[in-house]
């Protein structure tokens, strides 16, 4: 059986040239990047060509990006950093109820550290209003963090708006564009982004890495100490050959972004028809407009999301229920909940598929059919 | 070309390679994710957790994975600084710690928690009867490290281990980033209670590492997020990476039973012929010292000098260790031992691997009274 990942924005395969990039650099270029002979320098090169490649990708400085182990510690690093450098300017956060754990859960220690969070509502799309948004801001308010696309429904937040609102305002303005970047066509300038934050394994880099964008002008208070890498601001020898190849991966994601977003675009209409052909009732949880290409999560009235989950992946498809770091628990989606409230039968009938590197058309429509068989079979 | 800085790091096993892409390719899921590739990684990760378990002789669920040495030891301290605070306010550490140690206790000086530097010896080796003389009533913590990544002297971890069989509110945390793998450190038997190790001075990749902390010992996360590893240390995990240091570290400690011979006799042969060399002075002292680390000083000529005159030769050492061989100041471990300021200046420190052979070192040898000849022309 062959089988269907359609679970990209959980994780998503290493591009083979990743990959080759990242093996020729373990074996060639191991140095440890702060030693001073040839290994080390071969080793800081690689590192500040990745570096150039990483900024360029989102209009910033070399000296603005800040290597991570993933986007956990990226945001963890924005928030936190964010708020022990600027809490005598005030106390005040606003967030949304529809980030991802690594924010909310940051945000909800903030909250135990006496910081006030405003965490605001979406609509049944998923999406913010910028009059709640504009209501919310505060003169103490000193940080503003707001994802760009979300993971699990795939809406896209009116960053560049709330970037234009900030403009004039104390507060340093932070997106988790984790799921975003990529896909997306992201300019920190254009959109006054003062933090953004990217993870590469979801983009076909490798896990453990990925990297905080910070506007020279912010400050940010270090969370790891120890060596003087990354201007100081993250301490730990560098993972050169991760990064290098999320560097690659970047490359090849500019190459091929406005073909896979029209092609993604197409497999979700793909999907929805077939569904519809088979007279499969099914919602859009999101929005079509509003929406990252990569991401379709739809609801099926009348089914189970834990049967479901089962005997997709008995016939060999891979979906998600939410994302996989919640997924673990079971727990109702805190984004469904957000966007339908407690009570709505969608928090237990709702499924994520997301596409990415070699899905093809005709996995879709073999992923449509059987889940139009396996939703006919469970409504019975 | 000889690499004699396996202390700044190391080239990764070819095996290790083959395992990162295998999993990599064939195995990318998140372990979060519920279907079958999910699970399968979620498998990989928990045997790649038994299997560091068993290798240091602890328990799978005492086995955290992290980005690496500097995560591990940031976490140790910080994490259990702030879970303990209400015990007490006093940590003990020595002076001759690696950055990721010391800087951390500096940031919670600022923080308000009180620290005390233990001196060493003119070896390097901190004094258990000093450790004893420096706990107070409110001391909460001792970190000490196993092996010094500059000198290579052995810390008496058993007898501060024992030493705090008397203290049981006492949290004892290692660094053994440099140890492992060549010095035996039992850790239940050396009453360790916290362990840090990095996989890429192993023969694993960078950016991976782990954290032992023993059952019942609770740390406050510096990562907040998706809960992964148990709720400790929040991010997708790095299966291939994590799977890569566990397959490294087995390797590494097969190698010792047979290498471990042979490396302390190239570190013998390397000291005593140094020692009938005219003008240098061996800081390591043998008895003291794990035999992968010969720390020298050729007094008149700078480190970096001799360095870049080494490389000349194919041959690659270094000056300090690595995370600070940027900075130009001297060795803060030399400085401790009473070394003065102009010899540590001149401080070369050559790291071995069980790969390194005794003929690499005749050759080496014939290069350094070469390049010593050489450089000592031109400074007359």
């Amino acid at each position: 059986m062959d089988r269907i990942y359609l679970d990209h924005a959980a994780t998503s395969p290493m591009h083979p040239k990743v990959a080759e990039k990242m093996l020729e650099i373990m074996n060639h270029h191991f140095g440890n990047p702060s030693s001073i002979h040839s290994f080390g320098r071969e080793a800081r090169h690689l590192l500040d060509q990745s570096r150039e490649v990483i900024a360029n990708s989102i209009g910033a400085k070399e000296s603005e990006i800040i290597f991570t182990s993933g986007g956990t510690e990226a945001d963890n690093m924005a928030l936190f950093g964010v708020v022990e450098s600027y809490q005598h300017q005030g106390k005040h956060i606003i967030t949304t109820l529809i980030e991802h754990h690594a924010v909310l859960h940051a945000c909800q220690k903030l909250e135990k550290m006496g910081f006030e969070i405003t965490y605001l509502p979406v609509d049944e799309t998923g999406r913010i209003k910028l009059t709640d948004f504009k209501a919310a801001i505060r003169e103490d308010t000193i940080l503003v963090s707001i994802m760009y696309g979300n993971n699990e429904v795939g809406t896209i937040q009116p960053i560049t708006e709330i970037g234009h609102i900030l403009k004039d305002h104390q507060a340093v303005f932070h997106t988790d564009a984790v799921q975003a970047y990529g896909i997306e066509h992201i300019n920190v300038n254009d959109s006054h982004i003062d933090l953004l934050s990217v993870s590469a394994h979801k983009i076909n880099g490798p896990k453990g890495t990925g990297f905080l964008f910070a506007r020279e002008n912010v400050k940010l208070a270090p969370r790891s100490f120890g060596g003087d890498q990354e201007r100081k601001r993250r301490a730990g020898t560098e993972n050169v050959s991760s990064i290098a190849g999320l560097s690659e991966a970047i490359l090849i994601s500019q190459k091929e972004r406005s073909d896979k977003r029209e092609k993604f675009k197409s497999y979700k209409e793909v999907m929805m028809n077939e569904l519809r052909e088979a007279s499969i009732e099914f919602l859009v949880n999101g929005s079509l407009d509003h929406s990252l290409p990569h991401v379709l999560n739809l609801s099926f009235p009348g089914i189970n999301v834990e049967a479901m989950l089962v005997n997709l992946d008995l016939a060999g498809i891979a979906v998600s229920s939410g994302s996989a770091c919640t997924a673990g628990s079971i727990e109702p989606s805190h984004v469904l909940v957000a966007m339908f409230g407690h009570g709505s039968e969608r928090l237990i009938n709702s499924i994520r598929f997301s596409f990415g590197l070699n899905t093809t058309n005709e996995q879709v429509v073999k992923a449509a059919q059987e889940t139009a068989r396996i939703v006919a079979r469970l409504i019975k | 070309m000889i690499y004699f800085d396996n202390s700044a790091t190391t080239k990764p096993y070819a095996e290790v390679l083959d395992s990162f892409f295998k999993i990599s390719n064939d195995f990318f899921g998140n372990p979060s994710s519920l279907h079958g590739l999910g699970s399968q990684s979620e498998k990989l990760l928990s045997q790649a957790r038994i299997q560091m378990a068993n290798l240091l002789n602890v328990k799978p669920g005492e086995i955290i994975f992290t980005s690496g040495g500097t995560e591990s030891n940031n976490f140790a301290i910080k994490g259990a600084a702030f879970m303990y605070k209400k015990r007490g306010n006093h940590l003990i550490t020595s002076s001759v710690e690696h950055p990721s140690v010391s800087k951390a206790m500096e940031q919670l000086e600022e923080l308000g928690f009180e620290v005390t530097y233990l001196p060493v010896d003119k070896n390097g080796k901190v004094q258990v009867e000093d450790v004893e003389r420096a706990i107070r009533k409110d001391t909460i913590l001792i970190s000490v490290m196993h092996v010094n990544n500059e000198v290579g002297t052995v810390q008496p971890i058993r007898e501060v281990g024992k030493l705090l069989e008397k203290y049981p509110n006492i949290l004892f945390h290692v660094d053994a980033v440099q140890g492992i793998g060549k010095m035996d450190l039992p850790l239940k038997d050396f009453g360790v209670d916290m362990c840090s190790i990095s996989a890429h001075k192993f023969h694993g990749l960078k950016g991976t590492g782990a954290l032992f902390v023993r059952e019942g010992v609770g740390l406050t996360p510096l990562l907040s997020g998706g809960e992964q590893e148990r709720n400790m240390r929040s991010g997708t995990e790095n299966v291939a990476g994590a799977v890569a240091m566990a397959k490294a570290l087995r390797m590494t400690m097969e190698k010792k039973e047979k290498g471990i011979e042979k490396m302390k006799n190239v570190q013998r042969g390397l000291i005593d012929d140094f020692g009938e060399m005219e003008g240098i002075i061996v800081h390591t002292q043998i008895e003291s010292a794990s035999p992968h680390i010969v720390n020298f000083s050729v007094p008149g000529i700078k480190s970096e000098v001799f360095i870049h005159a080494l490389e000349q030769e194919h041959i690659f050492v270094s000056t300090t260790s690595a995370c600070s061989s940027k900075k130009k100041s001297p060795s803060k471990t030399l400085l401790a031992m009473g070394v003065p300021e102009p010899i540590a200046d001149s401080s070369i420190r050559i790291s071995l691997s069980y790969e390194n052979t005794e003929e690499e070192a005749a050759a080496v040898l014939n290069a350094i009274k070469r390049v010593v000849n050489k450089l000592r022309k031109v400074m007359n």
